[in-house]
């Protein structure tokens, strides 16, 4: 198989598992509706079940089993990998992942380990309506033992490109159980190379733990001074970064874009250390606003820097469902608009 | 077959002796939480795990310490467990109900660790095992949706597990006729998953019906069930029995595995083991509440 260049985020995750399989024996894929031609819902596992047929099972419409089933395969030596075909399903999965996946290697007293990953799409602006279009990845950000990734559309210095990589890592090297938040607009975005950067630097923190993945601070180049943090991850990050650019050449707002990809356990000392400058947070998400991932990085930025922080804001998406129509969604969920109306007022 | 009698019947009487201290120690404060023994389900545990061969993997839930002593677990390390000492199975982590050690786990929530032992039977058949999973249920489960979820992919993909479903016909303090609407066996045959039903407390019977099933699910990597009519003796955990008193006499009187292996012994014979298992489980217990309390 000749590894073609992966363009967009959906390339990328998809030769990540092509990666994945080829070089671990143990990795193996469970969900609804993956075989081939159709490739599961949104084609992440495309051409994975006539590579690799033995490995590749397609499921009954079965969430809580086929995770509970994939926890049992990870206890006895196998790297499970389960897609939820819309991320709104994982309250299915709940029981499963905080009561058994995530308790077992602690309860057990570090007896077992527990190597499953859970992808799933978020995410809405695609009309689904209002039960397969949520964000609700923030009901898992707080589960011991779980660790929740968010992969940013760039190439970075890997071949696969990083959500590729992020997930090749989740399948074949991490030892616990991670969920791995997709977001549906996200798969269609083209990977960001040094050419779509020119303006910008880009710099790469490694977040604390034997996978160290990366956490990324950008800057646009010959800019003054950063007068405002802005903080975003998935799909939202390429909205603030949209917002970035303008906010400077439209406003003169001049900000500084923090984007993890390690979402949980919650580690965002770079974001501390952008904050030392701008003394602003903007955090941005696009799951609901009322005790979700902002609320938690106000908290934990307050905490870490006192009076230093001078002030912070969160944006989110408005309650109570993500509309099915086109302008009632577009009402509901954050955009490129809002970010830089609310950053615009906070100065 | 004297010899065979007596090594089931020391089996049962440890269970018994376990829990029975375990419960009269209770109120001393010396255990902490909450627990559910196995008593009158000591021989479903010990016919079944009898047949065990290396690399078989039992999963279990919240009754799970006759379980546990008959697949080969250390007493003295689950008194430890249940004090919250270190040198308990999970180092007092896990408690009463997350036991694991070696390839015996249990955990607490009901209907998941169905889903989680079909998954490990999987496995095991993945990596071109021999191995056979057991997975203890009770009639209380079938009310948790993951439970037929799980039964669906246990045939569809052929997982080599054993299913036995202790009924002791009540869950908690609910009796099944007001929690299980049908028919038991039929929710096993309906997914095409051949179904033993046995009626009893012998655990000679078990223990016969048991070896053939596991043979067949090693032999054919395929599932059985086996539903056992069994009674719990006590309590559902310290004191919550709503059940009468005529009722648990009825049970004692008919279904105490005790009573029915006891009798093919010897009553010399039986007198002799009672007082060794009786010494050894109290030695266990001592051992346990000797040991160190400092965690490393």
């Amino acid at each position: 198989m000749t590894v073609p260049t992966p363009r967009t985020v959906l390339d990328s995750l998809n030769l990540g598992l092509h990666q994945a399989l080829q070089d671990d024996p143990a990795a193996l894929l469970i969900g609804e509706d993956l075989l081939d031609p159709y490739g599961g819902a949104f084609k992440v596992s495309h051409g994975l079940s006539s590579a690799f047929p033995e490995r590749v099972w397609t499921t009954p419409i079965s969430e809580a089993g086929i995770t509970g089933i994939a926890g049992g395969m990870a206890l006895r030596g196998l790297h499970p990998v389960v897609e939820i075909m819309f991320g709104d399903f994982s309250t299915l999965i709940a029981d499963q992942v905080i009561n058994h996946l995530a308790k077992f290697h602690a309860m057990y007293h570090g007896g077992v380990d527990v190597p499953v990953v859970i992808r799933t799409p978020m995410g809405g602006r695609r009309g689904y309506g209002p039960t397969h279009s949520q964000s609700l990845e923030k009901f898992f950000l707080g589960v011991p033992g779980l660790t929740v990734l968010a992969p940013f559309h760039i190439q970075g210095e890997q071949s696969l490109g990083v959500p590729g990589q992020l997930l090749y890592q989740a399948v074949t090297a991490h030892n616990s159980p991670l969920f791995f938040i997709e977001n549906k607009l996200q798969y269609t975005l083209k990977l960001l190379t040094s050419e779509n950067l020119q303006e910008f630097t880009v710099l790469t923190h490694q977040t604390p733990g034997a996978q160290g993945f990366p956490c990324y601070q950008i800057r646009l180049d010959g800019a003054p001074t950063a007068q405002l943090t802005l903080a975003a991850y998935g799909y939202m990050a390429h909205l603030a970064l949209e917002a970035m650019l303008r906010l400077a050449y439209e406003e003169e707002i001049f900000c500084e874009l923090l984007v993890p990809t390690q979402l949980a356990p919650f580690e965002l000392a770079p974001l501390a250390t952008s904050l030392q400058t701008t003394g602003r947070l903007l955090a941005v998400e696009e799951g609901t606003r009322p005790l979700g991932w902002g609320a938690e990085v106000l908290a934990r930025m307050a905490e870490a820097l006192g009076s230093q922080l001078k002030q912070a804001s969160r944006l989110a998406a408005k309650g109570p469902v993500v509309p099915a129509a086109a302008d009632l969604e577009a009402a509901c969920l954050p955009s490129t608009e809002d970010i830089i109306q609310q950053a615009r007022e906070m100065m | 077959m004297g010899d065979k009698a007596e090594v089931l019947y020391r089996q049962i009487y440890t269970i018994r002796c376990f829990e029975n201290l375990l419960l009269e120690k209770f109120s001393s404060g010396i255990f902490r939480g909450t627990t559910h023994t196995s008593l009158g389900q000591e021989a479903n545990a010990v016919g079944v795990l009898s047949h065990l061969l290396d690399g078989d993997i039992v999963v279990s839930n919240h009754r799970c310490h006759g379980h546990f002593l008959a697949y080969g677990g250390d007493p003295q390390a689950l008194f430890a467990e249940l004090m919250g000492k270190p040198s308990g199975i999970c180092g007092g982590v896990g408690g009463s109900q997350h036991l694991h050690w070696r390839n015996f786990y249990s955990s607490g929530v009901q209907g998941g660790t169905v889903a989680m032992a079909t998954g490990m039977a999987l496995a095991e058949k993945f990596k071109g095992n021999a191995s056979v999973v057991i997975d203890f249920m009770g009639d209380g489960t079938l009310g948790e949706g993951i439970v037929y979820e799980s039964l669906n992919m246990v045939s569809l993909w052929g997982a080599p597990l054993l299913i036995v479903l202790e009924h002791n016909h009540i869950a908690q303090t609910t009796p099944s006729h007001l929690a299980v609407a049908g028919s038991i066996l039929q929710r096993f045959e309906a997914f095409s998953i051949p179904t033993t039903w046995l009626d009893c407390s012998d655990v000679l019977a078990i223990q016969t019906a048991a070896g053939d099933l596991i043979s067949t699910v090693r032999s054919q990597q395929k599932p059985q069930a086996l539903i056992i009519e069994t009674a719990r003796l006590g309590t559902h955990s310290k004191g919550d029995d709503t059940r009468s008193s005529q009722e648990l006499d009825r049970l004692w009187a008919t279904r105490d595995p005790v009573a029915i292996q006891g009798k093919r012994l010897p009553q010399d014979r039986r007198e002799v083991i009672d007082q060794q298992v009786e010494v050894t489980v109290q030695a266990a217990f001592e051992g346990a509440l000797a040991s160190e309390e400092v965690r490393a």
